[in-house]
């Protein structure tokens, strides 16, 4: 598989001779589809349905920043990556965006030459564990067998956290999620540690979900973010600002339902920014001005993707918690639009 | 009256190059080299741009950094802290591990099958052609898996040996099969086992010595000495002998449940287990077709001859038809063994850490440097392969037909 990735990539960079910094936007135009990268399958985040079409929190980025481009939310082309395979994908411009639970990492940033353009999930690693086990802390954990999912800066994580304890613990490896539901199920390893919201969702798809319980260590900080490749500011703008236009327009009460009323112009100056009826901030971006607008009609505000994705009313069960809006006590907060 | 002359001496032509046949092949050679490596040459400078306006620089320093990352398998010392370069020892260390031991497998299932499969009894030679049939014809990947799948879901859990109502007990409290591996005694040496293994070796020098002696005594007088028992007895009595003299040098680690798992002892872990006889089972059915390729090639006229100087059915295999076969047999078992070494790669689906695993896995993955691990790991199988070649090329050529 990495042999295929190594030849894809030299295929690419020497298909694409020196085209790497020029427009994304002008190749996702001329295209007339983006391609975003998501996950192979994480329920609640991104999989898809039995129709084959993709759902989730990161397919709801996906399908905004695609409505904020041509004002269709159908016009992605989804391309499952793994944890291996993501940041060559996006490097060699095999896809124009990537939004698939991707922690924002110092040397992610700088080193491997990506930008990430804000936060849409503020995550934890966590540890799961049957509650047969017996154990009541990450403390405790000394000598387990830990299922680890590898390529994730959980891996990172996991060593550190029992380094800094002085415990001791034997890593599997595993390479997909399902690999280590299964692994886990089949008590082959003692406890599953990933992000918080992912064992969350695992949880949910259990026969006996209460049979388990996900410890109160939360080890690590866990921003996940889309990113997109460095160089192409212009591009990373409407990235950027798209989520950011999802997140204002919860805090601004603007959801899939009223945009279109509001949009035809309110008393509040921001959301008529906001939404194209006045001024040219869509302009500015090289977009149209019902950019925010079309954004937030195809799968509603921040507020409402959490919902239905992965929100307290769906099998997944997550909390808003530090994903609020900072005027509920979370770190959501965008920058104003003006 | 003319004086014999040399024949005209022709100065070099340029033109030459092209008419006189003597050159002309060099001059087509030489143009076709330039091109190629004017070709190469330009593939890969235009790589090296389109990374660099990629963004893409290639570079080894990574390897030096701390991996950070944990190995559950390791043969040599490692931790989170060791480098990336130690990380990718590591994996070397473990798939030079597993294709050793699916080596030797495969190669003794495979000439037991392939003798088997000429057997003169239908059933053991039907048997052993369903076994050949049923595990070629399937990926390995898909036998990795299926051994892999059955031992963690067969096999009990470390926690169904716990307690009064244990649901699975170690057989002479020493062997614990489950689904995480097999955990067993490990040997502790204490003073005096150095001392014990040197009497190990001799032993097994003593045994080529009696083998040396025996056919020599066959060579210069006919008399036949047994030599299994006696190689059998050289091997075991001196050392166990010794192991008492010296007070018992040598004790044992016994594997004990712990809150989570085994601890102590050896452990070999379920993915090992899993991907060795998936390799040994599939690879050997591929040899098993060689050997009896090979068998069959040796005509049937030196079996019969062999049987009218009155040699056993078993003597005339291993003195007659298996060292002629072998001619036959080892050129293909060679490519069986690269194949058994790449193959090894699929470790990946059982979480196994070979070099794939770590230098082309968690290394890559968690550096970016997919190129770089990427080539590295193809220098690494193209060195291990070439490796086996030319020793395997070795072995062929000291059971060649040596023609006096």
């Amino acid at each position: 598989m990495n042999k295929k990735v190594f030849l894809g990539a030299l295929t690419v960079a020497g298909l694409t001779a020196g085209a790497a910094a020029a427009a994304t936007l002008d190749d996702v135009k001329a295209r007339g589809k983006l391609n975003c990268g998501v996950t192979t399958g994480v329920p609640g985040f991104a999989a898809p349905d039995a129709n084959g079409n993709w759902d989730g929190f990161d397919v709801g980025l996906c399908r905004a920043v695609a409505a904020a481009v041509f004002g269709d939310g159908n016009a992605v082309e989804f391309v499952p990556t793994t944890g291996k395979t993501r940041f060559t994908a996006l490097a060699s411009g095999e896809i124009d965006m990537l939004a698939r639970n991707t922690t924002w990492t110092f040397s992610r940033d700088t080193d491997l030459k990506f930008d990430f353009l804000g936060v849409n999930y503020y995550d934890g690693q966590g540890f799961l564990a049957p509650k047969a086990l017996g154990v009541a802390s990450a403390k405790e954990l000394d000598g387990a067998r830990i299922c680890i999912q590898t390529g994730t800066t959980t891996e990172l994580n996991l060593a550190d956290f029992f380094r800094a304890n002085s415990m001791s613990y034997e890593p599997v490896p595993i390479e997909t999620n399902a690999e280590g539901q299964q692994q886990y199920l089949a008590g082959a390893c003692d406890v599953y540690t990933t992000d918080a919201s992912g064992l969350a969702a695992t949880r949910a798809a259990f026969e006996n979900p209460s049979d388990h319980i996900i410890l109160p260590e939360i080890i690590s900080k866990e921003p996940l973010g889309p990113l997109v490749r460095h160089g192409d500011n212009d591009w990373g703008d409407i990235v950027r600002w798209t989520l950011n236009a999802l997140i204002a327009a919860e805090e601004l009460g603007v959801t899939s339902a009223n945009v279109e009323e509001l949009s035809a112009g309110t008393g509040n100056p921001e959301i008529n920014r906001l939404l194209g009826a006045e001024g040219t901030l869509g302009a500015m971006i090289g977009l149209d001005p019902a950019w925010a607008k079309n954004a937030i009609m195809v799968g509603g505000n921040y507020g409402e993707l959490f919902e239905k994705n992965i929100g307290e009313n769906t099998p997944i069960g997550l909390a808003r918690g530090l994903n609020g809006q900072w005027t509920d006590g979370g770190l959501l907060y965008s920058p104003p639009f003006r | 009256m003319s004086p014999l002359s040399e024949p005209p001496r022709e100065s070099f032509r340029l033109n030459m190059l092209l008419n006189d046949t003597r050159f002309r092949s060099y001059t087509f050679q030489l143009v076709a080299l330039i091109l190629l490596v004017a070709a190469f040459g330009y593939l890969g400078s235009n790589l090296m741009a389109n990374l660099r306006a990629a963004g893409l620089n290639i570079s080894y320093n990574f390897l030096g950094d701390p991996a950070g990352y944990d190995i559950n398998q390791r043969l040599v010392e490692y931790d989170s802290q060791s480098s990336h370069w130690r990380a990718a020892v590591v994996g070397i260390l473990n798939t030079l591990l597993v294709a050793f031991l699916a080596c030797v497998t495969a190669t003794l299932l495979g000439v037991f099958a392939g003798v088997l499969r000429l057997s003169k009894n239908w059933l053991v030679r039907k048997l052993m052609a369903v076994y050949v049939e049923a595990f070629r014809n399937v990926p390995v990947l898909i036998w990795i898996i299926i051994i892999f799948t059955i031992m963690t879901a067969v096999l009990p859990a470390p926690s169904a040996f716990r307690g009064d109502a244990a649901t699975a007990s170690m057989p002479f409290n020493a062997f614990a099969f489950t689904n995480r591996g097999i955990y067993m005694p490990a040997p502790v040496f204490g003073p005096g086992a150095a001392f014990l293994a040197a009497i190990l070796a001799a032993s097994v020098i003593g045994i080529f010595a009696f083998k040396r002696y025996a056919t020599k005594l066959l060579f210069d007088t006919g008399r036949l000495l047994p030599t299994f028992w006696p190689s059998v007895a050289i091997f075991f009595l001196p050392t166990i002998l010794m192991f008492f003299v010296l007070g018992r040098p040598v004790s044992l680690d016994f594997p004990e449940l712990t809150r989570f798992n085994f601890q102590g002892g050896i452990n070999i872990q379920s993915p090992l287990i899993a991907l060795w006889f998936a390799l040994a089972i599939y690879t050997g059915a591929f040899i098993a077709e060689n050997v009896r390729a090979g068998i069959q090639a040796v005509s049937k006229g030196q079996t019969e001859a062999a049987a009218s100087l009155g040699l056993r059915p078993n003597r005339i295999m291993n003195l007659v038809i298996l060292p002629q076969a072998l001619r036959v047999i080892i050129p293909p078992l060679i490519s069986q063994y690269l194949n058994i070494t790449k193959n090894s790669s699929l470790a990946i689906a059982v979480g196994y850490m070979d070099i794939t695993g770590t230098l082309g896995g968690i290394t890559l993955n968690q550096t970016g440097r997919a190129i770089e691990a990427v080539l590295l790991l193809m220098l690494f199988y193209l060195s291990i392969s070439l490796s086996i070649s030319a020793l395997m090329n070795i072995y062929n050529k000291s059971i060649k037909l040596k023609e006096r």
